[in-house]
């Protein structure tokens, strides 16, 4: 099969390649590129393991073939936060332990962006409701749930003083 | 001989900086930011593919096996079968724990002659790519003439079964006992009342959310193997894959398990896999990786419970629990894995005892070979199975003789003072005190408010269970001289290396290995606190071979007790010698050095004294030792527990049945543990909360079902109900504190309690809401429609266990 | 994990796509890929070609004419969840939204993909039935439309025919409340059943999914009902409604207990619409 030249803004780096049309988008992020916090946890499209975002939406990448991503942003749990400059998500599961052996986690913290990104006061009953889609086998979700919340809680916070600093 | 040390418990003088402390976790900022770095995120150059053809029969004779077609693609470097393995010597797959007359059927890594289960490999090929690996298995052409099968234990027992090894005659694997047959039959005879329970313990799948993954390199100048692959234990890998499997001199094979995405007693064991790319990264001198795909997985990881059990328990007529005798059948599976004939006997029948004060306890337990995966220890292994019969038995019978479930069980608790307590099935319980973990637990509950709610409710057709699981478990593993009397082939004993550098930074090497329990936390805390030196001076080294010493790794949450106890010991050895070298440059006695964040003082002298730093740095340049001091700082410890660990605790479940679907909703969930002194709180809770997560779904969500031909009809996420947020509510949690005696942190597990406890506390607590349809017992999982149709009066029609 | 290979094609526009499919009997659309992928990864489906239609603006867009709203065929579950103006017309659209699979799903499945895949789990067909739906199906050779009666066929079975493509969803201004209820399968997410109620002023509808093999309208409920939405109606005329005659059945759920369930799940959707 022929190859398929594409260009996908990763992490804002515009990457060009050529992918077998085959590949699904975590493979390209995980064995092109090795953006390998981006996982695989399964093959029926349950997990959530592989969330990323596509154009500023939650995605499973690995129901997405990577051609399909052409001139689109892709953003990675490489790309929402580093370890100097933590994003509030990933900064709220740290201190809520909402993660044990790490596995989940990207696409915990991607699924999280999205739940704040369509609601940034989600109750814990809409937390859960929308974690539907993501598979933890270690914390019972218990932490999760209250990163999410607490994480929501900074989003505002900070939201309202950037709002603020706006208006001045 | 050197004598050991001491390592009875003995309680801190003082406050401690850092354990008891909710400590953040130093291994997450890597999590968080995407760096961690598991097996299949490991490429190395030069690197092929492994995809394994599976058998989609259960049990078939394999005939001819045609790759060209496959072998004919481009790319494509071998198609290795049973035969290969077979002409190479290549060994069994070997079981790591014997019983009296095992029946041990042989294990290929590549099935030879017959394959077993649905699942079994019966070729592999290796190639460029993935994608082109998995195109050929595509092309691969078997016969495969099928066999008659069978899936259920019982019905492996019955006359004219399908037989699925001739080495195993009647497909018995073993026939185990445990207790006083007699003297239960005697107290039988006295009691006024006799609650009987036949009771199904379903078959799980692990599924830790990273799946099995194995990389194996050969280095062809030095011989030398490297095995990256998904491991709780990487010694034990090495061990039984080098000497017992391949023939690879040991010290020529490293085990790298980087990190690991989660285990529950799936990666303990040595897998097919794993032989097959390390024999093909040697025969074709290149690097070989195999990644499990989910549908893998669920027919390739070792799989957990299913028992069938019958049980009875006689009881005086005040509720007084004078003797249990219970008949199982464990389901074995297609062949005998590493730890497996341990799991439904010396885990199992020895936790029947519970929380109680028996007479006599009697279990007879006979291991069955099926066309099934083989099963193993999965998270609790053979102790969630006991606790959920025992405290289902014990609710079962409050019920029938009109008892309060939390009464029954005050009743009959071992109490404090008959510690250390001889049960009867073998177990000497090392500390306990159960009533108040109870009454904190009743608290939380507001139990007497909940009782009136829940009769209120009953009258407006609103059906709220409470469901009790009063616990014992026995982790730890465990007293080598014991567990070698018992059948293992194994030491239980940990390992640590305590390796201080000139800086006075720290290395300690552990044979225990995390993946998701947070040692690189938790046995820096104990390493620091040990001086009072910055957590950030100590780094925690495990998961390979090539640099910690021999370990036996992680499994029924022994690495803080075990692991952490060599960790404390071997601290014990630097402290020494770090305060002989202090005494020595303050000129002062070893005695009157006293150390605290970090500087060695003589005691009673606020000012002057030697930073950790200034004595690691002596050691190192030996300028001014001790006469005839060794020099530097390092210091190991291998330690051999003196008796399991028994962590306890009381775990009650409240649920709520819609009437109209029977769906099942928890609303509800409390618990006390107690697992000693809390090295961190945040670490332990975190491990609790996974943990009833687990057994919550095992009792509402999580089944494997095999068709009467051995299929697995629940083979993906879109047929197995993992448990999800929003099947959860958020769990009340609390402590009670009852160090263990005889370990040096005083610490007992509790990496598989919330497992062990939680199953039976969520199914009592539907059964406690079943009540009110006249049921004395139903079997889990209480999936929507079996809740229904016990609504309605008819679960037998499912034909489940149903015993009213 | 890999699907089987194929070729990759990206159309253009509509015209351009309608010609792929026409020149390329073999070929599939892929909109959202949600059904499709997952079925190609498991190695259940091989096509040989894959016509990529998830980017083109003339399957977007949500718009309205006179009282009807007009839905893309791409337009997807998150976009209807989320969109006031389906809000406004078609209210009982995001009610049914909501339960799609989960977020992710919900911004890549399409409104389009469960009218062409027609899963007898499918939530969307038992609001489009009760909500008098009509698709428009447009081949190289021309268009059509077609209502929602007689489109869904069977399970994985409609009226489109080789080289259609459905372009547009219409749905007629929903005139009085709607309800949709759904049984999860525990593992999957999809309908157990669902069942959607409409009570405008032309009379009640109320139309179930996932029990048999396509969705159907519930007659002999709506007929019980009447225009009665009194509590006691309701659940005179819901209890025992449903035949298990014709649903499915697996080790989950038997056909008894989905006919069950359907008549729980009317009961509460009219009960919502009263
Ligand atoms: C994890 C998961 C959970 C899900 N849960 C639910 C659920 O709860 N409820 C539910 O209803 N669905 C569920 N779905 C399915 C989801 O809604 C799909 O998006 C939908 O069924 C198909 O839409 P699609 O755009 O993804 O179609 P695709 O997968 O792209 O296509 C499906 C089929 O339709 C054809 N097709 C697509 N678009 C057109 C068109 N415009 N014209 C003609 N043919 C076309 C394709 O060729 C293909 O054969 C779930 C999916 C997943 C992965
Ligand atoms: S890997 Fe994408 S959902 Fe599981
Ligand atoms: S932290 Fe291990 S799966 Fe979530």
């Amino acid at each position: 099969m022929s190859l398929v030249p594409v260009t996908i803004n990763i992490n804002g780096t515009p990457t060009p390649a050529q992918v077998e049309p085959r590949m699904l988008l975590v493979q390209f992020l995980r064995d092109e590129l090795e953006l390998t916090g981006t996982h695989v946890g399964c093959d029926t499209s349950q997990c959530g393991a592989c969330t990323v975002s596509l154009n500023g939406e939650a995605v499973k990448s690995c129901t997405l073939f990577a051609v399909q991503a052409d001139g689109m942003d892709v953003q990675t749990i490489e790309g929402i936060g580093s370890m100097d400059d933590l994003h509030p998500i990933q900064a709220a599961f740290w201190e809520q332990h909402g993660l044990q052996c790490g596995f989940c986690t990207p696409g915990m913290i991607m699924a999280s962006a999205e739940i704040i990104r369509r609601n940034p006061d989600p109750s814990e009953e809409e937390i859960r409701e929308q974690l539907g889609g993501n598979f933890c086998r270690c914390t019972g979700y218990h932490n999760i749930v209250k990163a999410i919340s607490s994480a929501a809680a900074v989003m505002r916070e900070k939201g309202a003083e950037a709002g603020q600093a706006a208006d001045d | 001989m050197t004598q050991l040390p001491d390592s009875n418990y003995k309680a801190p003088d003082g406050p401690q900086k850092y354990i008891g402390k909710a400590v953040k976790r130093v291994e997450d900022p890597r999590f968080i930011t995407g760096q961690g770095h598991y097996t299949d995120d490991i490429n190395v150059h030069g690197q092929l593919h492994a995809a394994m053809l599976r058998s989609p029969y259960a049990h078939a004779k394999i005939g001819q096996i045609d790759a060209s077609a496959a072998l004919a693609l481009k790319g494509v470097h071998a198609v290795l079968t049973g035969q290969d393995l077979a002409d190479a010597k290549v060994g069994s797959i070997p079981t790591g724990w014997l019983l009296p007359d095992l029946k041990i059927p042989p294990h290929p890594a590549i099935a030879h002659g017959e394959v077993h289960y649905v699942g079994d490999i019966v070729a592999v090929v290796i190639a460029e790519s993935r994608a082109l690996a998995e195109d050929a298995v595509a092309l691969i052409e078997v016969d495969l003439e099928p066999l008659d099968a069978v899936s259920l234990g019982s019905q492996a027992l019955a006359q004219g079964a399908a037989e699925v090894h001739p080495e195993a005659p009647g497909n018995v694997a073993f026939n185990w006992e445990i207790g006083d047959a007699a003297a239960a039959d005697e107290l039988f005879k006295q009691a006024d009342h006799v609650v009987s329970l036949k009771i199904r313990n379903h078959r799980l799948v692990p599924n830790a959310i990273e799946p099995r993954a194995s990389l194996a390199q050969y280095q062809r100048s030095s011989e030398e193997f490297t095995l990256h692959t998904t491991s709780q234990n990487p010694h034990i890998h090495r061990l039984m894959l080098a000497a017992f499997v391949l023939g690879i001199p040991e010290h020529k094979l490293r085990v790298i398990s980087p990190d690991v995405g989660g285990g529950f007693g799936s990666k303990i064991f040595q897998y097919p896999e794993e032989v097959i790319v390390l024999f093909a990264a040697k025969k074709l001198n290149r690097p070989v990786k195999w990644a499990a795909r989910r549908s893998e997985s669920f027919v390739s990881d070792m799989q957990g419970r299913d028992h069938e059990s019958e049980a009875q328990l006689a009881l005086s007529k005040d509720g007084k629990m004078l003797a249990l005798k219970v008949d199982t059948i464990a389901n074995m599976g297609a062949y005998l894995t590493t730890f497996a004939p341990a799991v439904p006997t010396y885990l199992y029948g020895t936790l029947l005892n519970g929380v109680y004060k028996f007479g006599a306890v009697h279990a007879k337990v006979t291991g069955v070979f099926t066309n099934t995966v083989p099963v193993d220890a999965y998270r609790g292994a053979g102790r969630p199975e006991a606790t959920y019969l025992v405290e289902r038995i014990v609710s079962k019978a409050a019920s029938e003789l009109g008892m309060d479930a939390a009464e029954i069980r005050r009743k009959n608790f071992i109490q404090p003072e008959d510690f250390p307590y001889q049960t009867p099935v073998a177990l000497v319980y090392d500390s306990g005190n159960y009533e108040p973990a109870l009454d904190k637990a009743l608290g939380m509950l507001g139990y007497q408010d909940l009782l009136k709610e829940q009769a209120e409710g009953r009258k407006n057709g609103r059906y709220i269970g409470i469901g009790f699981s009063t616990y014992v478990e026995a982790c730890g593993l465990a007293p080598s001289a014991l567990v070698g009397q018992l059948g293992a082939q194994a030491g239980q004993w940990e390992s640590a290396v305590v390796r201080v550098m000139p800086t006075g930074k720290i290395e300690v090497l552990t044979g225990s290995h995390s993946h998701g329990q947070g040692h690189e936390t938790t046995f820096a805390q104990i390493a620091a606190e040990e001086f009072g030196i910055p957590m950030e001076d100590v780094v925690i080294v495990h998961g390979d071979t090539g640099k910690m010493p021999f370990g036996w790794g992680t499994y029924g949450s022994r690495s803080a007790a075990v692991g952490g106890s060599a960790l404390k010991m071997a601290l014990g050895r630097i402290k020494d010698k770090a305060t002989k070298i202090a005494a020595h440059l303050l000129e002062a006695a070893p005695e009157d050095i006293e150390v605290a964040d970090g500087q060695f003082k003589v005691k009673g002298v606020p000012e002057g004294g030697k930073s950790f730093f200034d004595v690691a740095l002596m050691a190192h340049l030996a300028h001014n030792l001790p006469e005839g001091m060794e020099p530097g700082l390092e210091a190991q410890y291998m330690y051999d527990p003196k008796n399991f660990v028994y962590p306890f605790g009381t775990h009650i479940a409240v649920v709520e049945l819609d009437a109209d679907t029977g769906h099942v909703k928890m609303i509800k969930y409390v618990c006390v543990d107690d697992c000693g002194p809390l090295i961190n709180p945040l670490v332990v809770e975190g491990q609790v909360h996974g943990g009833i997560a687990q057994g919550f779904g095992q009792a509402i969500l999580e089944e494997t079902v095999y068709d009467e031909e051995g299929n697995m009809l629940t083979g993906s996420f879109m047929e197995y109900s993992m448990p999800r947020a929003e099947d959860l509510p958020m769990f009340e949690i609390d402590h009670t504190v009852t160090p263990s005696p005889h370990n040096p942190l005083g610490v007992k597990g509790i990496g598989e309690s919330g497992t062990i406890a939680s199953t039976a506390a969520v199914a009592n607590a539907v059964n406690d809401a079943l009540r009110a349809f006249g049921h004395h017992h139903v079997d889990m999982p209480f999936t929507p429609e079996k809740v229904w149709r016990a609504m309605k009066g008819g679960v037998q029609d499912l034909g489940q266990a149903a015993d009213d | 994990m890999y699907t089987t290979p194929f070729d990759y094609h990206r159309a253009v526009n509509l015209d351009d796509a309608l010609k792929m499919l026409a020149d390329n009997p073999d070929a599939k659309l892929l909109a959202g890929g949600h059904s499709l992928i997952p079925t190609m990864k498991l190695r259940l489906a091989s096509p040989s070609a894959l016509i990529d239609i998830s980017a083109l603006d003339e399957l977007r867009g949500i718009r309205t004419d006179g009282d009807m709203l007009i839905l893309g065929a791409g337009v997807t579950h998150a976009e209807l969840l989320y969109d006031k103006t389906v809000a406004e017309y078609a209210p009982l659209m995001p009610d049914m939204a909501r339960w799609v699979g989960d977020p992710m799903v919900r911004n890549r499945g399409t409104v389009g993909g469960v009218v062409a895949h027609a899963d007898p789990a499918a939530d969307y067909p038992a609001g489009l039935l009760t909500l008098g739906a009509s698709f428009k199906l447009k081949s190289a050779g021309g268009e059509r439309v077609v209502g929602v009666d007689d489109y869904f066929k069977g399970m994985f079975e409609t009226a489109l025919q080789e080289g259609e493509i459905v372009t547009e969803i219409h749905i007629p201004r929903q005139a009085g409340k709607g309800a949709y209820e759904k049984f999860r399968h525990p593992a999957s997410h999809y309908a157990i059943v669902g069942v959607a109620a409409l009570a405008s002023p032309e009379g009640v509808k109320v139309a179930m999914t996932g029990a048999g093999p396509k969705a159907v309208r519930l007659t002999q409920v709506e007929q019980a009902i009447g225009s009665d939405l009194s509590d006691e109606n309701i659940k005179s005329a819901t209890e025992n409604a449903v035949d298990a005659g014709s649903l499915l059945s697996d080790r989950f759920a038997s056909a008894e207990y989905r006919a069950h369930l359907a008549g729980v799940l009317a009961k509460r959707a009219l009960m919502r619409v009263k």
